[in-house]
């Protein structure tokens, strides 16, 4: 394989994104964590909610930051390396990423800045309203950015003239029942990525023996809310399922790694694709099981990849295994979910150290799954950028050198690394400090826009109260 | 209704250059300072604000695409090393507010990234706006240059002088902002910083005859330009008299004064191409359902509430730091 500007541009754009989604994805679950945790507050009383809050909010400020600092970059990439995308969809998908960039802007920096700043001036229940703003900017920046991927995936409401793609009909692109699956589908995995960090954090303060009432809030609350939303994130994943089955067939069948035309279908579990050979080495595969899950139905004929001529074929291998280890991680996540609220549930949680360790090791789940999930999604689009209309060899800018594509992708991959080698060794140490000491007052030179500066307490006032 | 998304990106990007403009500025003047105090006062000067000024640049790139998406398409990928420059300028100056007062031993890393990343940031945006008034090559509305189409001699003289023009700026703000040496330090720079601009503009302006640029012609047609060069000359001899009398206040707001006159003879000199002069603003506006669209929302509504938000935002932290103000 040459390195081509297209394949680099391809790279670089995965990686930039994967980057930039773990931040996003994890600081909107801690918006809402945070809303609970003052909501509680408020209502009890109880210090050990608002000594976890201020924790999680320099959490919050410093991951906040990250995301915007890497979000930066989105807002060219579109630009400078997908220029035939940009110019032929402009008038839809640039219209609505200037609605994610001005609503992000308007909520959740006005409203970030009481949270830093606020609670001495203003009334709880503002302060509350505060949190619950910035909870609700995050996550309508991510539903702006799940109806513009989802306007790609399955492209309505628009019209062609002269090779530009023209909004005919923003009801239908906003109100698109793929937009209500899929954006349910992502905020459920922020609030579960949220969910289970928290638990983790907590697990592995009760591990550590140390600040038990804190830890314990968070493994408990964090593990309920788990076991209530990874149910409900199974359902919306099989709704997510059904769109691709109906609007995307070729990518439903690279997922299922099914070759072939089969009626009753049956379901691979896992196996081996192979394009060349078009069959799935080392398959275990159970029969009608691919019926059923296809179309809810013992006989039903479901369509394989070589009904497809082979320009419009997805690449199997990253859809087949991307979308078994998010699924996965998913069971992986429900069992420690279930198993962890029941005990915690008959008070015997904090002695059974074996599942406090997997608590504690699952963190990284809810991001390799979202991670794979993403994987799974823009892969199986493939060969198509916006589906059945234009071609990702079409929207690339078309007289970019791959000595341009190599020296950028080169240098993302520097500086991101760098950078956030940095930022996550710095959100480990405050961690691994916990929620130390009494209250701390927000620093005076913490600003909305600033968010990074929650964190920047000074430490003596940590280690006064200790 | 594209009349007001231009209103809207004028305005975003006049203040993103006046805001962002000051505090490149101070990372430019922060490299050659060794003064350890003098350099926590610099980054005192400007670290509540940064972040929000660098918003702008965001504002600028979405309302380009979703309002005129051939100039985001042509212009971000015709300029595509220069702009991977810039951003990876911005992200490294950016984190370096953060990043410099948690160590003792890497500060040296993030001290050198502060300043090497506006340097560039800022020599990319001039160079830009030189590429611009050159103007580049496009033929029937798509860019032809290949990856140095936008070099030219004429576009690092652009680069060169906006480094110096937001040197100028940034010192005027440390000027305001701050007491003691800094101070001192900025009102001796504004005088050369002011010279070296002067000289860049008349070298500018010769070269610009010498290789008779198109634009030149359209200063010939609307002589009535002339009132902009006129409202900066009356704001330099301003700025020399309040440099002279020490009167901390009226320094930046004549340097902002000299930026506005030169960001409005620019734009109406391009008027109405938005890539001179290849691409008007009706060729490249889009449909007016998007424009219509976004009007109703983030245009009538978010768009002051922003801009409301900044005045705020400047007014929250007015006045001069101290020197007990808290570490960063």
């Amino acid at each position: 394989m040459t390195l081509t500007a297209l394949l680099l541009s391809r790279l670089q754009f995965a990686f930039t994104i994967s980057f930039h989604i773990i931040f996003p994805s994890f600081s909107i679950g801690v918006a809402a964590w945070l809303t609970v945790l003052e909501a509680l507050y408020l209502a009890t009383g109880r210090p050990a909610y608002r000594l976890v809050f201020e924790f999680w909010l320099k959490i919050f400020g410093l991951v906040f930051g990250l995301g915007v600092v890497s979000g930066i970059v989105m807002a060219f990439q579109f630009g400078t390396n997908w220029s035939e995308l940009s110019r032929t969809t402009g008038s839809i998908q640039g219209v609505l990423l200037s609605y994610e960039t001005f609503t992000a802007f308007a909520l959740e920096a006005s409203f970030f800045g009481i949270l830093v700043f606020g609670r001495p001036r203003v009334a709880p229940w503002f302060y509350l309203f505060s949190t619950a703003m910035v909870t609700l900017g995050t996550s309508l920046s991510s539903f702006w950015i799940m109806v513009n991927n989802s306007w790609m995936q399955v492209p309505v409401g628009y019209v062609v003239k002269d090779g530009i793609y023209i909004p005919s009909d923003w009801a239908a692109i906003i109100f698109s029942p793929v937009v209500w699956v899929r954006f349910p589908h992502m905020l459920i995995a922020s609030y579960l990525t949220g969910a289970f960090c928290v638990a983790a954090t907590g697990a592995w303060y009760l591990l550590r023996r140390e600040f038990a009432v804190e830890g314990q809030i968070m493994l408990r609350m964090g593990l309920y809310l788990a076991a209530i939303l990874v149910p409900t994130q199974l359902f919306f994943g099989h709704l997510t399922g059904d769109y691709v089955h109906h609007y995307q067939p070729a990518k439903f069948a690279a997922i299922e790694g099914r070759w072939h035309d089969e009626q009753p279908a049956s379901e691979v579990l896992i196996g081996i694709p192979d394009s060349v050979s078009e069959a799935d080495h080392y398959a275990i595969s159970i029969p009608i099981l691919g019926s059923l899950i296809g179309s809810l139905s013992f006989h039903s004929k479901e369509v394989g990849l070589t009904d497809f001529p082979p320009q419009d074929r997805p690449p199997v291998v990253i859809p087949f295994f991307s979308f078994r280890i998010m699924v996965g991680c998913g069971l992986v996540m429900l069992m420690l979910a279930c198993a962890g609220s029941y005990l915690s549930f008959k008070e015997r949680l904090e002695r059974n150290r074996l599942l406090l360790w997997l608590i504690f090791l699952s963190f990284p789940l809810p991001f390799i799954a979202i991670l794979t999930g993403w994987f799974t999604a823009e892969v199986g689009r493939q060969p198509w950028t916006v589906y059945g209309l234009l071609r990702t060899t079409d929207a690339v800018t078309p007289f970019l050198t791959s000595r341009a594509a190599l020296v950028s992708l080169v240098v993302f991959g520097a500086v991101y690394s760098f950078i956030f080698a940095f930022g996550i060794y710095y959100i480990y140490q405050l961690l691994r400090a916990g929620p130390v000491g009494r209250l701390v007052l927000p620093p005076p030179a913490a600003v909305p826009n600033r968010p990074m500066s929650v964190v920047d307490t000074n430490p003596r006032h940590l280690a006064a109260g200790e | 209704m594209a009349l007001y998304w231009v209103f809207v990106l004028a305005v975003a990007v006049l203040l993103y250059v006046l805001l962002d403009g000051f505090d490149l500025g101070i990372g430019i003047l922060f490299g050659p300072t060794r003064d350890e105090s003098q350099r926590r006062a610099m980054l005192h000067a400007v670290s509540p604000i940064w972040d929000g000024n660098e918003t702008w640049l965001v504002v600028v790139g979405v309302v380009l695409w979703g309002a005129f998406p051939i100039v985001y398409a042509t212009l971000l990928s015709a300029l595509y090393l220069p702009l991977l420059v810039m951003l990876a300028g911005l992200i490294l100056r950016g984190v370096a507010f953060e990043f410099r007062y948690k160590t003792q031993r890497l500060r040296w890393i993030w001290d050198a990234g502060f300043a090497v990343g506006s340097l560039l940031a800022a020599f990319i945006q001039g160079m830009t706006v030189g590429a611009l008034v050159q103007g580049l090559p496009i033929a029937s509305g798509r860019y032809v240059g290949g990856e140095f189409g936008w070099f030219s001699p004429f576009a690092v003289l652009c680069g060169v002088g906006l480094c110096l023009g937001y040197a100028l700026l940034g010192a005027c703000w440390l000027v305001q902002k701050c007491e003691g040496d800094t101070r001192d330090l900025a009102y001796r720079l504004i005088p050369r910083l002011s010279v070296g601009l002067m000289i860049f503009l008349i070298a500018v302006l010769t070269y610009a005859l010498y290789k008779d640029f198109p634009v030149m012609g359209r200063w010939l047609d609307r002589p009535w330009l002339f009132v902009f060069p006129a409202i900066g000359i009356v704001a330099a001899i301003a700025l020399i008299a309040s440099v002279r009398r020490r009167n901390d206040g009226t320094p930046f707001t004549m340097v902002v004064v000299i930026f506005a006159a030169a960001f409005g003879t620019l734009a109406i000199s391009f008027w109405p191409y938005m890539i001179p002069f290849a691409i008007t603003i009706d060729q490249a506006a889009a449909t007016h359902s998007s424009l219509a669209f976004m009007f109703w929302g983030e245009g009538l509504f978010i768009f002051p509430l922003m801009l409301l938000y900044t005045v705020v935002n400047l007014r929250v932290f007015r006045g001069k730091i101290t020197a007990n103000s808290p570490d960063y």
